[in-house]
């Protein structure tokens, strides 16, 4: 991966600009002085306008989240101006003809209204359910850069718990959301949470009376769903995002290793002008892109699933993208059940569903406190981490990835049966097995990949990158001079921190005393210590670069 | 809040072992074609305009089409039948919006100082004063508050807090009925099927002749009486009995002894309701007679008792059993000899159909 | 085996040449005993007796040289003009090769012919006929009764061929095909007659004119417009690719452009 670079001009120690002199404002103006007079804008706009927010494409991955939910908010309030949360039966006589005098919920009923009879209405619900599906894959994609950078690490802990407990609440919101219309598709993912309900051992059933209000399906669920679905949730996500962003102000965004950039400053643009450009600019970019695809990509069409019938089903029943993963487990399991006494256990709905989705979330909520006892940090880091420098983590983040996405794949296995023509029966058995080969070989792949990343760096910092000159010496012999890197490259490449493994803490001192340290390492903890950091190739000292500069007085080598 | 020069970030992190090449500072800011040509500059500062200038243009048009294009006009157009109204008014407002986003963006790129600069951080953590400052302010409020001696008032109070949370939850405690063994047995346990209760078509009601149901035939069937529930009972109901009634040749299938008279002449009933999860199930092969369900893929043997023989489900489809009327119309002997529908903890699954079951 | 060979016979001579005097036999006899199809009251047409020599060319080899079925095909005795009109008239029949679905292909055999083939394998058994175009005409019918056609739909056809029509996955490699283009004339003949491992829809369950209204109701669905692509029809999966790709990819190319910094002029 040779980069030819270019003699590189050294990078000055530049502070920052100082102002222009003389501006647009003499003086405070007077709305402004109003504001002050009560809320100190004075205070808070000297402090906050001129905030540093460093410039990556990989940072306006949460941007997309968190704009994507005030799309929902918006288009949310205009569906709730015609939506009615009844299950109360109606006939229908609106304009879509195909349903002409069915009998259908209310909720049903007015989705179709306000899909063929409210001017914009398809629109609105079109860009409300891209705007669910872009949302949930923005966290998505958030949760993985910030994972795969270790952006998670001290002070910011807290931030990832919340953004997990965000991505929970979510997919919950999501799946309330899109049942309200109580059409075919929806429905029959409802029959398939009350069948979930019903395996959780010895609760099952009171859990699932309470939900539904009694027996499957009630006349209660629509209207529970949607008081969670338009109330309860959104207040509590806007409670945990205004967290999130605080604390994100607090902390001061994270940064990748760079010239200037040190683990005490923040290196970027101001927030006015550039900030607001560009972050309210990207608001009304994915705004704008989240219409558009409401305008020319059709989604959910519940006209033709038809108003949900406990009787009927279709061909190709999966949830919405962000549940498949669940729907895919649930697929490829086996049919276990325990049948003791008079009572029923069913593994094969209790385990991918509930135990899953829990061992899931409980190992994305604890890996940074894990992964701080693997390597024993204790120091707040606010320069990321580029993926290779920590090849076990990354490893173990491809082969989460990979899990989830073979589950994913077991969730639409019918669909991948007739449109690759393939046997059903075959791809569910060829999962089963794959979910737990798959990821251990995307482990070794990735950190093999990353190891030799880290060499290559190494090289290169060492070395120089190839100048792609042949040059042929007096003597015969052929050699690519390397051409030495700048030295800003040089020093963002030798920027991490690297991890020792820990050592285990003797269990007796030299005169056979048990030791009671409370910072005491375990031999297990020592072990694993040194599976998490013991590959990483170690980042080239002061003097071996002095040395290799050395090498460039001496005759060329043949590389 | 100023930045501050935090002092608890101490400088041991720019030692020669952590920074082999000491940090060369901010790079030198490289100055783009719009800060070097005016010409340049004045240019991106037209086409900054012009974006935000086509924004209002699009908004009038999105106002036209609104009231002017009918509501249920179509046009076809690169294999799709457009539902006009619906994809003009989004391309308008779409690329309005858009469209000012892309000005704000280009504007910042080209024309906004892109000058570096750099921000200290202050740590998260306090310094060791403001630490000592807590814990003197916490100290002289315990003192205020007067149980330095007094241990049991915090200790009351939490627990009187605590405790408040228990009638907060018993409130909700009508969230639903009980599913007591009374109230199962009523409910989740219980369908109308009954002695004598005919079997007709589902969706036109029609009663089934026996005669008039050929081999390799699948009905999606109902009991007569279900129509006699309305609303909340009556989709209760429609999620326990539905049927999937099937015709094959009696000397190509297995029948238990146990149920050799609960089919008519290669007619078999079995329910419609999953034992995975619970939805409903017609997916049926009428040359291997298996019956395959399209959210989990189990899949069924109705020439078998309705034996599970792939897929995630546990328990064999519940058979009812049938027996003609006088006018040769299909009707149910009794109600399902088991509960239908998905597993729960309570159920007694001892009695239902295994393969190899007498 | 070589021709001349020297040694005086080989191993297998004795059990080969029994094979081939039985298969000799057979032959003869196949090719010389009388026909013993004689047609069902009526005698022979023209197009019957046409029929049969087509049939005997093209559909013996698996299904028998009097329909009576042969491991490689089921017996046709009693399956009627209308299967035989359905299965060649969407040329799944004749089978490229034997297997569990026959997909539908190019047809190859004029109507005509194929009329012929359905009048021969009529006489074999009663079943069903090729239908009057007023059995399934819903040109008559009411909104109302199109819409009941669509519950008749969701409840007995969309498990297999899926809520809008565009088909589902069946175990082992099979499936059940979208409908989307099919002839009225096929969508009742198909019912009817149970095609492969479609079961049969009788009348005295589904009587014409609710076969009506579900044909009714898929031409409805056809001609419904679309508020944008749409994906393929199959749903959240292909609702989720797009909203990964299309979304996701596309909001990060915008991104890298804000993130980036104007053309440098040097």
């Amino acid at each position: 991966m040779a980069k030819p670079t270019g003699i590189a001009a050294e990078g000055e120690v530049l502070q920052t600009r100082t102002p222009d002199q003389g501006g647009a404002l003499k003086t405070m103006p007077a709305p402004a002085t109003w504001l002050d007079e009560r809320i100190g804008l004075g205070k808070l706009g000297k402090a906050a306008l001129r905030k540093v927010f460093p410039d990556h494409w990989s940072f306006l991955l949460g941007e997309i989240a968190l704009y994507s939910f005030i799309v929902l908010l918006l288009t949310g309030i205009f569906l709730t101006i015609w939506f009615r949360p009844s299950m109360a039966e109606i006939e229908y006589q609106g304009s879509y003809e195909l349903m002409r005098g069915l009998h259908m919920s209310q909720a049903f009923e007015s989705t179709l209204q306000i899909s063929f009879d409210v001017r914009g209405g398809m629109l609105v619900r079109q860009i409300h359910h891209w705007g669910a599906i872009l949302f949930m894959a923005a966290m998505t994609a958030h949760m993985l850069r910030v994972f795969f950078t270790g952006a998670f690490r001290k002070p910011r802990e807290l931030n990832w718990l919340i953004g997990v407990v965000l991505l929970s609440l979510g997919m919950i919101a999501g799946m309330t959301g899109y049942s309200l219309p109580d059409d075919l598709l929806s429905g029959t993912g409802l029959r398939f949470t009350d069948g979930a309900i019903r395996s959780i051992p010895l609760v099952g059933t009171w859990i699932e009376f309470f939900v539904f209000g009694g027996e499957y399906p009630g006349d209660m669920i629509i209207a529970r769903f949607y008081m969670a679905h338009i109330l309860l949730l959104p207040a509590i996500l806007l409670g945990l995002i205004s967290a999130h962003m605080a604390l994100v102000v607090y902390h001061k965004h994270s940064l990748f290793p760079g010239p200037g950039r040190t683990e005490n400053n923040v290196v970027g643009y101001p927030l006015f002008p550039v900030y607001m450009a560009k972050a309210g600019g990207f608001f009304f970019i994915v705004f704008g892109v989240l219409i558009l695809m409401g305008a020319t990509m059709s989604i959910n069409q519940v006209w033709l699933y038809g108003p949900y019938n406990p009787a009927q089903v279709t061909a190709g029943s999966q949830p919405d993208w962000y549940m498949g993963w669940v729907e895919g487990a649930v697929r490829i399991m086996p049919g276990w059940e325990s049948h003791w006494g008079g009572t029923t256990w069913s593994w094969n709905v209790f385990l991918p569903f509930a135990v899953l989705m829990g061992l899931f979330y409980t190992a994305l909520a604890v890996w940074p406190f894990i992964e701080a006892w693997l390597t024993g940090d204790k120091r707040p880091h606010h320069i990321l981490d580029r993926p290779r420098n920590a090849p076990t983590r990354t490893a173990l983040g491809v082969a989460g990835m990979t899990f989830y996405g073979l589950m994913w794949a077991g969730g639409g296995n019918d669909i991948i049966a007739t449109q690759f023509n393939v046997s059903l029966n075959a791809v569910t058995y060829f999962l089963r097995v794959a979910v737990f080969v798959g990821p251990v070989i995307a482990f070794i792949i990735t950190k093999r990949l990353c190891l030799s990343l880290q060499r290559a760096d190494r090289e290169r910092v060492l070395h120089g990158s190839e100048s792609g000159i042949i040059v042929r010496s007096p003597a015969g012999g052929y050699s690519e001079p390397h051409v030495p890197i700048s030295n800003d490259e040089a020093f963002a490449l030798t920027q991490h921190r690297q991890y020792p493994p820990l050592e285990e803490t003797p269990s007796h001192d030299e005169h056979g005393v048990k030791t009671s340290d409370p910072n005491k390492v375990s031999g297990l903890r020592a072990r694993l210590s040194a599976w998490y950091t013991g590959d990483d190739i170690v980042k080239p000292t002061r003097d071996e670069i002095a040395a290799s500069h050395h090498h460039e007085d001496e005759p060329k080598q043949l590389h | 809040m100023t930045p501050e020069h935090s002092t608890s970030l101490a400088t041991t992190e720019d030692d020669a072992l952590l920074h082999p090449i000491p940090n060369p500072g901010i790079e030198h800011h490289a100055e783009r074609y719009t800060d070097v040509d005016a010409k340049a500059a004045d240019r991106a500062y037209k086409q900054v305009v012009g974006i935000f200038g086509l924004v209002p243009l699009l908004a009038i048009a999105f106002v036209v089409i609104y009231f002017a294009v009918p509501r249920h006009a179509t046009a076809n157009l690169l294999g799709v039948n457009w539902h006009v109204h619906t994809t003009l008014l989004g391309l308008t407002g779409g690329l309005a919006v858009l469209l000012i986003g892309v000005g704000a963006i280009h504007w910042s790129r080209q024309l906004m100082n892109d000058t570096e600069i750099a921000e200290d951080r202050h740590a998260a953590a306090s310094t060791d004063e403001e630490r000592a400052g807590f814990v003197d302010v916490v100290n002289q409020g315990i003192r205020d508050a007067g149980v330095s001696r007094r241990k049991m008032i915090v200790a009351s109070l939490g627990g009187a807090l605590g405790i408040v949370a228990v009638p907060a939850i018993v409130t909700l405690a009508d969230i639903g009925p009980y599913p007591t063994a009374a109230n199962r047995r009523e409910t989740i346990e219980k369908t109308v099927w009954a002695d004598g209760v005919r079997v007709v078509n589902d969706a036109n009601r029609l009663p089934l002749k026996a005669s008039d149901i050929e081999i390799g035939q699948l009905v999606n069937a109902e009991p007569e009486n279900l129509w006699d529930l309305h609303g909340k009972d009556y989709m209760n109901m429609k999620s326990k009995t539905p049927l999937v009634v099937v015709r094959m040749d009696p000397n190509t299938i297995k029948i238990p002894e146990s149920r050799k008279d609960w089919h008519v002449g290669g007619i078999l009933a079995y329910s419609k309701i999953c034992t995975h999860v619970g939805c409903p199930i017609s997916l049926w092969e009428q040359q291997t007679h298996h019956l395959l369900c399209p959210c989990h893929q189990s899949t069924f043997d109705l020439g078998n008792s309705g034996v599970v023989v792939f897929g995630p489900a546990a328990r064999a489809l519940p058979q009812l059993p049938l027996k003609v009327d006088a006018e040769g119309y299909l009707v149910a002997q009794s109600d399902f000899t088991v509960p239908v529908g998905p597993s729960y903890f309570e159920r007694d699954s001892r009695n239902d159909y295994k393969d190899g079951d007498e | 085996m070589r021709l001349g060979s020297s040694r005086r016979r080989h191993r297998a001579a004795r059990p080969l040449s029994l094979v081939l005097a039985l298969f000799l036999m057979g032959a003869l006899y196949a090719a010389l005993s009388p026909a013993t199809q004689v047609a069902a009251d009526t005698g022979m047409s023209a197009q019957v007796a046409e029929g049969k020599a087509l049939f005997q060319v093209t559909c013996s080899s698996c299904h028998g040289l009097n329909g009576e079925g042969t491991t490689q095909g089921p017996s046709l005795v009693g399956v009627g003009a209308a299967a035989v009109e359905f299965q060649m008239a969407t040329n799944r029949m004749p089978m490229a090769k034997p297997g569990a679905q026959a997909p539908r292909k190019v047809v190859q055999y004029t109507a005509e012919e194929i009329n012929n083939i359905a009048r021969y394998v009529h006489t074999l058994g009663p079943g069903p006929d090729i239908p009057n175009s007023s059995a399934y005409d819903y040109s008559a019918l009411t909104d109302e009764d199109i819409a009941k056609g669509g519950e008749l739909f969701r409840t007995n056809c969309s498990a297999c061929h899926q809520a809008a029509a565009n088909g589902g996955a069946l175990p082992n490699g099979k499936y059940a095909p979208a409908l989307h283009g099919v002839e009225p004339l096929h969508i009742y003949e198909a019912m009817r007659t149970g095609p492969q491992q479609m079961p049969v829809f009788s009348a005295g369950a589904i009587p014409d004119e609710d076969v009506a209204a579900i044909i009714g109701y898929l031409k409805g669905i056809e001609e419904q417009p679309s508020s944008g692509f749409s994906l393929g029809g199959l749903g959240p999966v292909t609702e989720g690719f797009a909203g990964w790709v299309i979304g996701i990819g596309g909001l990060c190319l915008i991104a890298t452009w804000i993130a980036s910094t104007g053309a440098r002029a040097k």
